[in-house]
């Protein structure tokens, strides 16, 4: 493989965001996986929801495990800082530099083997512990760069390409991250452009830890009859429980849905979503009930997608820790050494 | 046999239960003849294990200021039945054994070469006090009282370590001081002082009193660490522990309250040791603290650190190895395993503080030192130094001391233009230039990897472009030879063919030995090395010596192999010197293994006893 960059002239009437950047400034360099590979779309999403919500690019850090989905930030936002980490150890990485440096955006982008098996552990306990992030796993339920076999999140009964049955339970990460205290957990489809790009965008402004599972089909390895996890399938039992807008802050709110079906949701920064109910009754604040519709829609061989819970009073990592506002890495050595007279007074306690 | 007469300089060996409050009222023991102007060196020597096991505790009473164990035992305090044999066949001919003597014990039980001294401190004890655990804990109380009038130990010197340990509760000061007194009435009445005695002295100075873990965790304080993850291990919990408690009292935003630290007690090791490279990325000093077992689980992050040039800072405080090996005993053995940590072709620095007193420096300079080679960097220190109290230097910090972030091209450096490469060795130095996420909008953003590269930190499989990096790495790690500290040499009296190399927590004990092989007639040039790389002067060393004696606390000799492996060295001319049971090397033991093969005439003094083995 090398490394391919994109030229950079652009069409002069190509349409700029409110900071002047085309959409073309949130590319990055050409991506090396297979022609109709989910991912790619995601990759289109994040940079369309990036450009919309004006995001300056360097004020995002994007960070991956290991796999194919985990090459994928190279293949957007260029003038970001990425960090390719280790397999199944994205969680533990951002969370140190989220620590460092309060003041980017963290994203991190995973597969279903990163998250599901090898990660599971740090999967689990940076949701716990309410890093603020947006974290995207790009499930496809196979094993992609070693070509074809079964993760984690390969259901039950699922038959490989070379026509072995899964005979292991699935991991449905949406479940355990609602079980974590996730404060925003959604599932999507990466065929479906229009219901993930402002599930992104929402999650970039959730203050807290933001899961979206986005069910993104293996071209090569996992699209075949028999798996739950190809595009037709996934086209065919897609139950959205909602549509949603990210509305941004202090802005006039529009809402294309009838009223009565609408509800708006206004998040830490002072982000509005406005969502349209697909499924009634379905509300997004109930993590309870959530948990027990997926289930329940579950037991009928459905994918429920769409944002199934948020908590827009959600609390980030460094108010558990009372960190300070200005970021850790900026801190002057006057602020960070005690000073002599300090060692001083240690010295006389120790003797 | 003549009762031993000892005055400033004999060793004392407390054999309890552990769960049962003794270390505190040992500890106070140890602190008052401290206070007494006479130096100590004091060893817990405790199991993986929270109530019931054996544990003991030694303190050395030494006038002269040998802080390393000196090997047997002048008076022997057998509190704990289960040890009892084992106890009694450790003291020295001529020794002492102080024991509970409420229920009589047949005379076999003892030895007839030592002074048997009995206090009946369960009927004192259960006379005095009728709540269980009460009468647990002052029994401590009322054999340090004992002790002190039986050894000299002024009492109001003890009065006024509990009036400081109990400060504000008064109601606990008196009950204690009663127990005290208990004790010392009883050997004043029925007693006399035994032979071995403390004098008033003026040999502590201005030293202060410290555990390693906790001067390590007061380094990393001054050294600017902001991110501390860490998963519990013994023994280097403390470390993380006192890095908490320093933070809080020195580390807290004067107007907001807030804190100028994250401190995350992470999953496991990995995830501790991904928390630090992630910080570290992002241009937060940060570290984790372990023991060989979280050294063995962080290894695939230590090769990415290595590899993609992040810095970060490991203190591995070592334990008895391998696998779970012996948890709360000390030994040098993780040496070759950091030094080569991960798959591939790496290598890492690493420093080893002899004492508290380097801990603190070192804790300190380590994270300098990881910013400008852009690595991790090891603090090796040992159970012995950490989880113990040492007398060490006062700790020092120059007020000029500016921390050195490496080389960072800023938003500045950018804008003029610079030509920023993350893996361009513009130098020769092999350090390249980072910079840190955000710094500007359009330049100096890189995409970092685990995969080879570029100097441009584009992905690349071409031969050339790997081998240029990997060799720019070894470039690295020369100039990392001029960065650690240097060797210290210590040179006899009069010129000699034979020299000798030791490290950490040997010191002390090495250099008592050296004393003692001097007495003897034989001299050694002594090689003190402080970190890895090794310089040249370490080899210069070797070169002018016929043989070098390599003194270290493992089984396989890792310090010998790392030299001879990274400066080829004839393995004949280094002799080998290891110490490896699991407690502290002794000055006996360095001076009956190096004077044996001196040809040392006289009878080489015994080290270790046959004893039978403790229950568990």
């Amino acid at each position: 493989m090398t490394y391919l960059l994109k030229p950079r002239l652009h069409h002069p009437s190509l349409a700029t965001n409110a900071l002047g950047y085309t959409r073309r400034d949130y590319e990055g360099s050409v991506s090396t996986l297979c022609a109709g590979c989910g991912h790619d779309s995601i990759s289109a999403a994040i940079i369309q929801a990036c450009y919309e919500i004006d995001l300056p690019p360097h004020r995002l850090a994007k960070l991956s495990g290991i796999g194919c989905s985990s090459k994928t930030p190279d293949y957007f936002l260029g003038n970001s800082h990425g960090f390719n980490t280790v397999h199944g150890r994205m969680p533990s990485v951002l969370t140190g530099a989220n620590l460092a440096n309060r003041e980017l955006i963290y994203l991190g982008v995973s597969g279903d083997g990163d998250s599901a098996s090898i990660g599971f552990g740090q999967f689990a306990h940076a949701i716990r512990r309410g890093v603020n992030m947006t974290y995207i796993v790009e499930n496809n339920g196979v094993y992609g760069l070693t070509k074809g076999q079964f993760s984690a999140t390969s259901d039950k009964g699922s038959k490989s390409k070379k026509g072995a049955v899964n005979h292991d339970a699935a991991i449905d990460l949406v479940a355990v991250a609602l079980q974590l205290g996730a404060t925003f957990v959604a599932r999507s489809f990466s065929g479906d452009k229009a219901q993930l790009v402002p599930l992104i965008k929402a999650a970039l402004a959730h203050k807290g830890a933001a899961f979206i599972d986005t069910i993104s089909p293996c071209i090569q390895f996992n699209n075949h009859a028999g798996s739950t996890k190809s595009f037709d399938y996934v086209r065919e039992h897609n139950e959205a429980v909602n549509r949603l807008d990210m509305v941004e802050s202090r802005a006039p709110i529009h809402v294309d849905y009838a009223p009565g079906t609408t509800t708006t949701v206004t998040q830490h920064d002072g982000s509005v979503i406005a969502l349209h109910k697909l499924a009634e009754h379905y509300d997004p604040t109930d993590r309870l009930a959530a948990m027990a519709y997926l289930n329940e829609r579950q037991a009928h061989g459905e994918i429920v997608t769409g944002l199934l819970y948020v908590n827009p009073e959600a609390e980030d990592l460094h108010a558990a820790l009372d960190t300070v506002d200005a970021p850790l890495n900026t801190l002057s050595d006057a602020q960070l050494i005690p000073g002599s007279a300090a060692l001083a007074k240690i010295n006389a306690e120790l003797r | 046999m003549q009762p031993l007469k000892l005055l400033n300089d004999f060793v004392v060996k407390f054999a309890n239960v552990n769960g049962s409050g003794s270390a505190s009222a040992n500890s106070m023991f140890a602190k008052s003849v401290l206070r007494m102007g006479v130096p100590v060196a004091a060893r817990n020597i405790f199991p993986s294990n929270i109530q019931g096991l054996p544990t003991w505790y030694e303190v050395r009473i030494t006038g002269a200021g040998h802080l390393g164990r000196r090997g047997g035992v002048d008076l022997m305090v057998a509190m704990n039945p289960q040890t009892w044999d084992r106890d009694i066949a450790e003291i020295e001919p001529g020794g002492y054994l102080f024991y509970d003597s409420t229920k009589s014990l047949p005379s076999g039980k003892f030895r007839t070469d030592i002074t048997v001294v009995g206090v009946p401190l369960t009927e004192i004890t259960n006379r005095a006090y009728s709540v269980p655990r009460e009468r647990q804990l002052f029994k401590n109380i009322i054999y340090v009282g004992a002790l002190a009038a039986l050894l000299g130990i002024e009492i109001e010197v003890i009065e006024a370590l509990l009036a400081e340990q109990f400060a504000g509760k008064d109601r606990l000061i008196t009950a204690n001081c009663a127990a005290l007194h208990m004790g010392r009435d009883y050997v004043l009445e029925h007693l006399k002082p035994l032979g071995l005695q403390v004098q008033r002295a003026d040999a502590v100075g201005d030293r202060i009193y410290v555990e390693g873990n906790q001067a390590a965790a007061l380094g990393a304080v001054y050294g600017g660490a902001t991110v501390c993850a860490w998963y519990p291990i013994t023994p280097s919990t403390s470390l993380a522990e006192a890095f908490t408690a320093y933070c809080a009292d020195l580390r807290e935003d004067p107007e907001t309250g807030k804190s100028r630290y994250a401190i995350v007690q992470a999953e496991d090791e990995i995830a501790s040791i991904g928390i630090v490279v992630g910080a570290g990325w992002n241009g937060a000093r940060a570290f984790t603290a372990t023991s060989g077992p979280g050294v063995s689980l962080m290894t695939e992050f230590i090769g990415l650190s290595y590899f993609a040039e992040i810095p970060a800072v490991i203190f591995d405080v070592q334990r008895g190895g391998p696998s779970t090996g012996m948890p709360t005993r000390t030994q040098q053995a993780d040496l070759l395993g950091c030094a080569y940590a991960s798959h591939g072709d790496t290598k890492h620095p690493m420093l080893f503080p002899q004492d508290p007193g380097e801990c603190f420096e070192f804790g300190a300079l380590a994270f300098d030192l990881a910013d400008r080679l852009q690595t991790t960097l090891f603090v090796m220190l040992d159970l012995d130094i950490g989880m113990n109290e040492w007398l060490t230097a006062p700790f020092q910090w120059d007020e000029n001391r500016k921390l050195d972030r490496g080389k960072v091209m800023t938003y500045g450096d950018l804008e003029t233009g610079k030509d920023f490469g993350r893996y361009l060795d513009v130098d020769g130095d092999g350090i390249p230039y980072r910079t840190y996420p955000g710094v500007h909008p359009t330049k100096g953003a890189y995409f970092t990897r685990g995969t080879s590269r570029n100097p441009y930190a584009r992905y690349s499989e071409e031969g050339s472009v790997y081998v240029d990096n990997v060799q720019r790495l070894l470039r690295k790690f020369e100039t990392a030879k001029g960065l650690i500290p240097a060797p210290v040499r210590r040179d006899a009296g009069r010129p000699t063919r034979k020299g000798v190399i030791y490290f950490g927590s040997t010191t002390p004990a090495m250099h008592e030995a050296l004393e003692m092989l001097q007495a003897r007639g034989q001299d050694l040039d002594a090689l003190r090395v402080r970190g890895f790389p090794f310089c040249d002067e370490v080899y210069d060393f070797i070169a002018a010596h016929d043989e070098v004696f390599v003194v270290e606390q493992n089984r396989d000799g890792q310090l010998r192999t790392l030299i001879m492996n990274e400066g080829g060295v004839d393995p004949g001319k280094l002799t080998a010197v290891l110490h490896y049971d699991g407690a502290p090397i002794t000055a006996r033991f360095i001076f009956s293994e190096i004077g044996a093969r001196l040809g040392v005439a006289g009878q080489r003094p015994q080290e270790r006893p046959n004893v039978p083995e403790a229950a568990e």
